[in-house]
């Protein structure tokens, strides 16, 4: 995993040194393997996130009829059409329960991300994003960045059971957040390592280094908690010291405006709004190098979506309505999966509207959008719909749909996780273990 | 003891001597008298010593009672992990994201910064060096050894200070400024763990056995438990000089901390805790459905729950049993509309004593509980069931089965003058849903009396609404039976006992602290179930001090100056 780092290319280049400089744009070259380097000669990072939708799919207006590289996007897809080569959709994928209690709206959604049905909240591992963060997110400022738009904290990324990662759910504090005080233009021209946090960074590890004393005072359950806090500790740490790096010039970025929105709870209209702000802040700070990993949810698995004036909500009603005759399904229910589609694709608008190398961000991107059920009336794990977005720069191979025919849904997670280049080779328990790539989805 | 008395003796005149002997049988028939009527506290059985996060609340209490209220927190806080149905047990098994560490961390600066800006550090600091670039040693010890004091909750150690005292000096140089430097001293105290975690510690004693928490961690106790914050400096006071080793110590602490400004809040933290306000961040309602409820209505109307809490319970040491039949509130004028219940005053609150027919007996016809337990368009028999059920009851109710046939609900929702009743009637006919469901919906029911936001109704789309239920055997028709019956269920203060305890100490009860628990509520009975005399009773028994420390742990460090001795009973 040793790379050239944008922190080790500008440490040879000015040493650190506390002098103002400015970095020129140059022209995008390209690397052997033909992969976009950005205008410093720095490799463009490989970014990962997740999406969640909540309550799952109307099974004959979002499976496409065939498969392979040649099949026709069904209804609720249609809106994907302008993505329809940068998506692999995945249908027919199973959490396999073992016997676990299904807890609805939960286990299908954590099996997934961990890759062991749990009948609560109560996490066996960490998520997927949270294994993913731990290889690539240590050389940004955030970690990994949480957000929802339906108004609820939910993330469904986990360290452990007991430590959920809460989302940001106001436009405006995320936007404080990413692109308030702390945060470094990355093409101001001029910098200066700040002493103030040159010595706030020393104090730290002065904090990092009583680790060892509190540890021996502690219980084994305790001693995991505490580790979490300097695990933070330490990457407060690191955020510092990116801090006292002239940062990369980053082309055809801008800081965004600040948003006034502090996000609008459910109501389908205001979600899409929020979602499509929130959308936009995160594109500008996965371009700015602010992060590399995120967690979006659009709506909680046990969808508060609500339409206005009405009693029932999105996750009410896929309960409560009855299948419409004619038509053979749940209408409003059908009615909310198709939003969620149209919100997934103004989450796909914000990441390709941002050029990068010969690209777009969606490019360098692996987004793994996914919801906790397939048939939410029955709260069935079996066939949870998933699709994935993005070319990982390069690393995966996009513009088709593979029918996972029963496959542990784990076979997606272990995938991701290698393309990212987390170093395992087998991932879930029982049922859910698997060492079996797949394949289709690699270049 | 007996032989320094005798030799005391030996050289006392007879008639002294007499008066001695008398007075000691004395002592001796007082203090069986004292064992007989108020003292059969089971042993202390004890659990873990925990580790616990501050909770926002607490955190804030923290910097306000250190650096006064006026200093500004400006990170935000995580959304509270609930176990066992409350946060403050959570706060023993919570782990900690990196938001959190990262808010943290904005907060710490800005305190730091705002505590030693020219502005305010007089008011801390009564030294400093005469030239502002150079190191003032002395100045910063004393510093940073009172101001740790009160963060750590304990004395520092001389090697934790003089780390502290080090890293101010170098940052002094790097800086170029004491106060700079001094900021970066106490920066790193309010992001240190020691702050933000009350870590808990026994004394010495054999592996295994169980034994009583240091004095620091003893003061921690009694001070979070009563007031929802650090213990002050007359606390950690009697810490040090060891006079909470004694019941008579603990005693008056615990009267004091009782009559301090900070025990109504923390009375009422836990009422907010237990009835998990925390929750209304993310309760909205559709203002198309309840244009009367908003935000500002949704803040009122938990306001209204703990002033009438506060009030019942404190004010007029009222039985906590009659919270459920209370008639007794408080209301402003926007939550007036809410209660159709006109409030002539236009700002503030207005005392209000709802008449018997009025349908608002107990909190548990107050909007706050309703409206939290609804959905964000329509009320919720089940959820409301629910929430009486675990709240108030301490009753576990398992999720449902994910495999549930809707049909016959389906085919209800269609018809027209529909009820939830109508709606719910599978749940008490499909075998697989009544198991759970006749223990919820019944009590639900009655509260269908009140809508989505708690407005009361007495139609649902044009249909009378049957108010009938049964809670365990007692059968009711109205909401003021409903109150009765909540009122007078055997679980209800045995709940309320076992909340409060495991609120004290962090963790679930016990297995064995079961006899310990019986003996609460006893207790709670013979005190007309007043919940102070009950949060009294806690905080001087044997049993709020007792842990157990693991076999395969090493003795933990006892913090200097620590005169803690007590090694078990």
């Amino acid at each position: 995993m040793k790379s050239l780092t944008r922190r080790t290319i500008l440490r040879g280049a000015v040493g650190g040194a506390a002098v103002g400089v400015s970095l020129p744009f140059l022209d995008y070259m390209l690397d052997n393997n033909g992969q976009a380097l950005a205008a410093t000669g720095q490799r463009i990072p490989t970014r990962f996130g997740t999406w969640i939708w909540g309550c799952g799919f109307i099974p004959e207006k979002w499976i496409p009829s065939a498969t392979g590289s040649n099949f026709a996007l069904p209804a609720d897809l249609e809106p994907l059409a302008p993505y329809k080569d940068k998506m692999a959709i995945l249908s027919g994928f199973d959490v396999e329960l073992d016997g676990v209690a299904n807890k609805p709206h939960i286990t299908g959604c954590l099996g997934m991300r961990t890759g062991i049905p749990v009948p609560d909240t109560n996490v066996k591992a960490p998520t997927l994003d949270v294994l993913i963060s731990q290889i690539i997110g240590g050389e940004t400022r955030f970690r990994s960045l949480e957000i929802s738009s339906c108004g609820l904290e939910n993330s469904y990324s986990y360290f452990s059971a007991g430590s959920p990662n809460p989302s940001e759910t106001s436009p405006a504090e995320l936007y404080k957040r990413i692109f308030g005080a702390g945060f470094v233009d990355p093409n101001s021209g001029t910098f200066e390592p700040d002493v103030e946090v040159m010595t706030r960074k020393s104090v730290l590890s002065a904090v990092s280094e009583d680790r060892q004393r509190l540890m021996r005072e502690v219980g084994a359950a305790d001693k995991h908690r505490l580790d979490e806090y300097f695990t933070s500790i330490r990457q407060i740490e690191q955020q510092l010291e990116l801090q006292l790096q002239p940062p990369a010039p980053v082309e055809n970025f801008s800081r965004p405006d600040a948003p006034d929105s502090q996000g609008a709870g459910s109501e389908i209209g205001d979600v899409l709004k929020t979602h499509r702000l929130m959308a936009g802040l995160l594109a500008r700070a996965l371009q700015s190098n602010q992060t590399r990993v995120f967690n979006m949810l659009f709506s909680d698995t046990t969808s508060n979506l609500r339409l206005p004036g009405e009693t029932t909500t999105h996750h009410t009603l896929t309960h409560e309505e009855p299948d419409d005759r004619q038509l053979g399904y749940q209408k409003q229910h059908s009615q909310f999966v198709t939003q969620s589609m149209l919100g997934w694709r103004d989450f796909l608008d914000a990441l390709s509207a941002i050029p990068e190398g010969d690209g777009t961000l969606l490019d360098n991107c692996l987004v793994l959008a996914h919801s906790d059920c397939s048939i939410a009336k029955s709260h069935a794990v079996e066939g949870i719909p998933v699709m994935i977005a993005g070319n990982a720069g390069g690393k995966v191979r996009t513009g088709f749909h593979m029918a996972g025919g029963g496959d542990p849904i784990s076979r997606v997670g272990l995938t991701v996780q290698q393309v990212m280049g987390v170093p395992v080779e087998r991932w879930g328990h029982l049922s859910m273990e698997t060492n079996r790539t797949i394949n289709e989805l690699l270049t | 003891m007996a032989n320094r008395v005798s030799s005391l003796m030996a050289n006392m005149p007879i008639p002294a001597r007499q008066f001695v002997v008398f007075a000691i049988m004395g002592l001796m028939l007082a203090f069986a008298a004292v064992m007989l009527f108020s003292s059969d506290e089971p042993d202390p059985e004890g659990g873990p010593p925990t580790v616990r996060r501050l909770t926002e609340e607490q955190y804030r209490n923290a910097i306000a009672d250190i650096f006064g209220p006026e200093t500004e927190i400006t990170g935000r806080f995580e959304r509270p992990f609930r176990s066992h149905g409350l946060v403050a047990v959570g706060t023993g098994a919570a782990g900690i994201s990196p938001f959190a560490v990262e808010q943290y961390e904005v907060s710490a600066r800005g305190i730091a910064a705002s505590v030693l800006s020219k502005k305010r550090r007089a008011a801390f600091l009564d030294c400093g060096p005469k030239n502002e670039t150079e190191f003032d040693a002395a100045c910063a010890q004393k510093f940073l050894g009172e101001t740790g004091r009160l963060l750590f909750r304990r004395p520092l150690s001389q090697d934790e200070l003089s780390g502290f005292v080090g890293l101010s000096r170098s940052a002094t140089g790097q800086l170029g400024s004491f106060y700079a430097g001094l900021e970066l001293g106490l920066y790193s105290m309010l992001i240190a763990p020691d702050f933000l975690f009350r870590i808990e510690r026994v004394a010495a004693g054999n592996d295994g056995a169980i034994v009583e928490l240091d004095a620091y961690s003893k003061a921690e106790r009694l001070s979070f438990f009563l007031t929802n914050a650090p213990p002050d400096a007359e606390l950690l006071d009697a810490a040090a000089s060891g006079s909470l080793d004694g019941s008579w110590g603990v005693s008056r602490q615990v009267s004091r901390l009782m009559d301090s400004e900070r025990y109504p809040e923390a009375v009422r933290s836990f009422f907010a805790d237990m009835l998990e306000f925390d929750d209304f961040g993310e309760t909205s309602k559709d203002p198309q459905i309840y244009p009367a409820f908003n935000s500002v209505v949704a803040g009122e109307a938990q306001e209204q729950t703990l002033k009438t809490i506060e009030d019942h319970l404190l004010e007029n040491r009222g039985d906590y049993r009659d919270l459920f039949t209370l008639r007794d509130t408080f209301l402003t004028r926007s939550l007036g509309v809410i209660y159709k219940t006109p409030i002539p005053k236009r700002e503030g609150w207005q005392a209000v004593r709802f008449q018997p027919d009025a349908n608002r007996a107990g909190i548990q016809s107050h909007v706050a509980f309703l409206a939290l337990h609804s959905h964000p368009g329509r009320s919720s028999p089940t959820l409301r069931g629910y929430a009486m059920r675990k709240i108030f009851l301490c009753q576990e109710v398992p999720d449902p089965p994910a495999s549930v046939n809707f049909t016959a609900i389906e085919e209800h929702v269609d018809k027209a003058n529909v009820t939830a009743r109508d709606r719910l009637d599978i749940h008490s006919t499909e075998p697989s849903c009544a198991g759970c469901h006749k223990v919820m919906d019944p009590i639900g029911f009655a509260l269908e009396a009140y809508d989505g936001a708690g407005s009361h109704r007495t139609h649902e789309n044009g249909s009378l609404i049957d108010l009938s239920g049964d809670l365990d055997g007692q059968a009711f028709a109205s909401t003021n039976d409903l109150a009765e019956a909540l009122r007078n269920h055997p679980e209800t203060p045995r709940c309320l006992a076992q909340r409060m305890y495991t609120s004290a100490v962090g963790r679930d009860i016990t297995w064995k602290e079961r006899y310990y628990l019986d003996w609460l509520i006893e207790g709670f009975a013979d005190d007309d179930y007043q919940v102070p005399s009950l949060m009294e009773r806690i905080a001087t028994s044997d049993n709020f001090f007792a842990v157990v420390r693991p076999m395969d742990q090493p003795a933990r460090r006892v913090a200097k100056n620590n005169a803690a001795n007590g090694d078990g009973q």
